[in-house]
């Protein structure tokens, strides 16, 4: 452990780091354009320079280790100033050679008062330029519809281009020519096809890379911010919600070391255009054929008359991939009063249940342990897809080496290298049998973990290929030593939460499929969809449907009352990530028009149905929830589950099908009602569809 | 230097010939496994040659498909190195050395030549034979002014002997490369000017005659 003095104080740090962390550690803020944390060290803006006693010239405090660092000869630690005279004048002179060719277009730029150079030229740059000369001009890049580029601001600190290539994977942007007359751009501007490319806006210190859907749309300081939780997938990415009155002006990453580091994908960024449009702003009831609006009031008395009249097995109800626990709970307690078993959060069918176990359905091992994995094996998962930033954090594993992937089911293109096993089943039980190469390599691995996907679990034989992934973690000692390496990746951000209190089929109850066929049947009188668009609700014969959510799409277009709620940015919500971490979503804006938040919606339902649920207020009802399930109450925690329910489940006897596992998702950009509602993801729907040509931006 | 384009038109499609493609299997051979990426330079200095001189788009794209590397990587690579040429170059190249040396001893009256008789830097002539750019010092200080044309140094020029040069590349006859003004390489210019007592040494061993011998002066108007 090198001692350093670091401005007159000695202090002690790590072995490895870099000087840049060691000031930071001392608690000295260090200027900086392209260095950043998470990606390699590139030493090209010269931001950084601090003065180390001994050495004639300043020096790059990002790109020097500590350990290169010697004593003085009496033995003391280096000396190291930041802020002398000399480190001064170096920051003013990098400053303004940076300032040299960079416009002077503040006012106009997206970037302005969040930008790293404005900040910076005015905390260690001089008051003045001394440049007359022409300033250099470069071309614009189109590089897709999700990024706006302003290349004359760029300063080529290329953290774009290192992230684009470490991080997310895809080796797409690069800088051409050189000198002053490098060039950020993608071969021939083609657009780039990344699910994590929105993230090179956040890394841009300047204002060269911006949001294209933004563009011009708000200034940083008339936001309000609000910290909440995504769920556009089951990863639960903390991010920020900036508003301008009742809208969501843009969606920005939080950091959290745990769940999505400070990353999140394009979907999760860029979805905000849909929470504007196709939404439902008020009740509906259909009359002939016709959806009318009507009145609340109207609305739930007519919920209510058909929930009165029909017998409790023959009502039935469905919750969707972003319904928070909350609303779960109320209508758990709603079905529960009215007599009725039939209950799902399970619309893709996937064989997850409660019964067997916390750990059955849970990413026991937790996201932040694939650092530490050594070998992983995907079963019926494409994670870049599924969850782009774990996917993100499987490369960044495997770029440190050591790590051997195995994927059984459909080949896709990962970010990493990987032994492609096979399509499916036959494959699961020679490895499980331990008949297969790849069995060895889980069985020799230090940290082995298991990744099983929704494509392999929603198959008929689904509870055969959950008791076989047992199995192999079992025989492979991923249950051994208190740590736990069969992990569930799920798709949808409620299903966890959905799993933990227990919505699925009661006694005699019926699940989503059967669900399905008996509304076909007639043999079902209410179906309550509570943001249930998921699941194939074409035909539902004669059956009540009421659909309980934000999007006027497959939910709504079946139903006969349509109740209008909240989306994930306009409550309050609890929601339970893959991993089992409870968190909590915050209002940021309100909802549109009479659309109420979801449990209260619940709650006013069955004061209609005569059976009011015994909380009046988010808070109480809370209290009931948490009465119930302790471990909802731990805001921000995860919650683990217990290794010997895996043990349990590798016993069970189980009949593996033939059919190969599918695509649990078929198109990154439209997983749910929202995302398809936006113009935005539209966009890049067809862009990712299409053959690779020219960027098709909207504009520019 | 100035910003560097992709040419305007570019040729439908770019393969290597069966003989450089030979080559580049051997030159990649030449690296371990994995890291065949590093004869990216060697593969592109080929293609511009199998192209006439200058390196088309569809060639960037084949040599990424060969090495296995991302198309923008590279890209950057041939933008990076002036020495491949993005656009079209005429059959005879001209690099016009216009650095410090160079410059002291005439080069501007070399690009004067290069105006009046090829045209503007950059260009290549109506029939093709020629184009020309002004580089950064190519190394040959002592024989200042030069210019090379494709692989050869044209040295110790004026206008005059220049546009002579290029008059005769133009009527297809052979210029030998080399000084122009009959010096040998880089011997000094009129003759020595040390070792005068004929080399001999002072311990009295006979003296070495000059190895090479005074070449005959570049004639005016030769070749008319």
């Amino acid at each position: 452990m090198p001692k350093l003095i670091i401005d007159g104080t000695e202090i002690e740090v790590e072995d490895g780091i870099t000087l840049i962390q060691a000031c930071e550690a001392a608690g000295v803020q260090i200027p900086r354009f392209c260095y950043h944390e998470r990606l390699s060290i590139a030493g090209n803006c010269r931001m950084c320079l601090v003065e180390v006693t001994g050495m004639p010239k300043p020096v790059a405090s990002c790109a020097l280790g500590v350990n290169d660092l010697r004593p003085a000869p009496d033995g003391t630690p280096p000396e190291i100033q930041t802020k002398s005279e000399t480190v001064k004048m170096a920051r003013e002179g990098v400053m303004e050679f940076l300032l040299i060719n960079h416009p002077l277009d503040c006012p106009i730029c997206d970037q302005g008062g969040e930008c790293d150079l404005q900040d910076q030229a005015m905390t260690y740059g001089v008051d003045a330029s001394r440049y007359a000369e022409n300033k250099r001009a470069v071309e614009d890049k189109n590089i897709g519809p999700l990024i706006k580029t302003m290349m004359t601001r760029c300063i080529h600190c290329t953290r774009c281009v290192r992230f684009m290539s470490e991080v997310a994977g895809v080796e797409e942007l690069g800088a051409i020519g050189r000198g002053e007359d490098v060039e950020i751009t993608t071969y021939l501007e083609q657009g780039m096809r990344s699910e994590l490319s929105g993230n090179v806006i956040d890394l841009c210190p300047v204002g060269a890379l911006t949001s294209r859907p933004y563009a011009f749309a708000a200034r940083p300081w008339e936001l309000r911010k609000t910290e909440t939780i995504d769920v556009m997938d089951a990863l639960g990415s903390n991010i920020r919600v900036d508003t301008r009155g009742r809208e969501v002006m843009r969606i920005m990453p939080r950091n959290n070391d745990d769940v999505n580091e400070e990353w999140i994908s394009d979907k999760t960024r860029f979805i905000w255009d849909g929470l504007r449009t196709q939404r439902l702003d008020q009740p509906y009831i259909r009359k002939g054929g016709k959806l009318r609006p009507a009145s609340w009031d109207e609305a739930l008395a007519a919920v209510a008359r058909r929930l009165k009249k029909a017998p409790g097995n023959r009502i039935a109800a469905i919750a969707g991939d972003l319904a928070a626990a909350e609303e779960i709970f109320a209508l758990k307690d709603l079905l529960t009063g009215l007599g009725s078993p039939n209950m799902d959060c399970r619309q893709d069918g996937a064989a997850l249940d409660p019964a067997k176990g916390r750990a059955s359905y849970l990413f026991n091992s937790g996201i932040a342990e694939i650092d530490e994995a050594d070998a992983i094996l995907l079963i019926g998962t494409n994670p870049r897809v599924e969850a782009a930033v774990l996917n993100a954090r499987i490369r960044e594993r495997w770029r440190r080496g050591g790590l051997s992937v195995g994927l059984i089911g459909r080949e896709a293109a990962l970010t990493y290298d990987y032994d492609y096993l096979g399509a499916g089943p036959d494959t699961l039980r020679q490895v499980a049998a331990g008949k297969h190469p790849f069995h060895r390599v889980l069985k020799r691995a230090k940290r082995p973990m298991l990744i099983l996907g929704q494509a392999a679990l929603s198959g008929s034989d689904g509870a055969a290929v959950a008791t076989l992934a047992a199995q192999i973690a079992s025989a492979t000692g991923m249950l051994a030593s208190g740590s736990n390496g069969f992990n569930i990746l799920h798709l949808a951000a409620a299903r966890v939460g959905g799993l933990d209190l227990g919505f699925v089929p009661g006694k005699g109850g019926l699940n989503t499929a059967a669900i399905l066929r008996a509304a076909k049947a007639g043999k079902l009188d209410v179906l309550y969809l509570l943001g249930a668009d998921e699941c194939n609700l074409e035909d539902l014969g004669n059956t009540f449907v009421i659909y309980q959510g934000t999007h006027g799409d497959a939910g709504a277009q079946a139903a006969d009352v349509i109740l209008p709620g909240a989306a994930y940015t306009e409550k309050s919500g609890t929601y339970v990530n893959m991993e089992g971490r409870t968190q909590l979503t915050q209002r940021a804006a309100f909802p549109p028009g009479d659309a109420r938040e979801d449990w209260a919606i619940i709650r006013a339902l069955s004061g209609h149905t005569g059976e009011p649920l015994a909380y009046d207020n988010l808070s109480a009802l809370r209290g009931a929830m948490y009465d119930a399930h302790p471990h909802l109450a731990h805001i921000g925690a995860r919650e683990a589950g217990d290794a010997a329910d895996i043990e349990k489940l590798s016993k069970a006897r189980a009949a593996l099908g033939k059919k190969a596992f599918g695509q649990a998702v078929a198109d990154f950009y439209l997983t749910n009602p929202i995302a398809r509602a936006s113009a935005v993801m539209g966009q890049m729907s067809a862009l990712a569809g299409a053959p690779r040509t020219r960027a098709t931006g909207t504009d520019g | 230097m100035s910003v560097r384009r992709l040419d305007s038109l570019q040729p439908k499609s770019f393969k290597f010939n069966a003989e450089n493609a030979r080559w580049a299997t051997a030159q990649m051979k030449k690296f371990p496994k994995g890291k065949q990426a590093s004869t990216v330079i060697p593969l592109l200095w080929r293609a511009q040659e199998q192209h006439g001189g200058w390196l088309p788009e569809p060639a960037i794209r084949h040599i990424a498909e060969i090495l296995d590397m991302a198309q923008i990587r590279v890209l950057e690579v041939a933008t990076f190195y002036t020495m491949f040429n993005l656009s079209p170059v005429g059959k005879y190249f001209v690099q016009l050395c216009g650095t410090t040396p160079c410059m002291l001893r005439g080069a501007e009256e070399i690009k004067e030549v290069c105006r009046r008789v090829i045209g503007p830097q950059g260009q290549v002539t109506e029939d093709g034979v020629f184009s020309w750019l002004e580089v950064e010092c190519l190394g040959a200080c002592v024989n200042a002014p030069m210019v090379q044309i494709n692989k050869d140094y044209y040295e110790d020029l004026t206008g005059e002997i220049f546009e002579q040069i290029l008059m005769d590349l133009r009527e297809g006859k052979e210029v030998p490369p080399g000084p122009q003004n009959g010096r040998q390489f880089s011997c000094p210019e009129g003759g020595p000017t040390t070792l005068l007592n004929g080399g001999a040494a002072k311990d009295g061993s006979p003296a070495k005659k000059p190895a090479v011998a005074r070449r005959k002066p570049r004639a005016k108007g030769a070749g008319k």
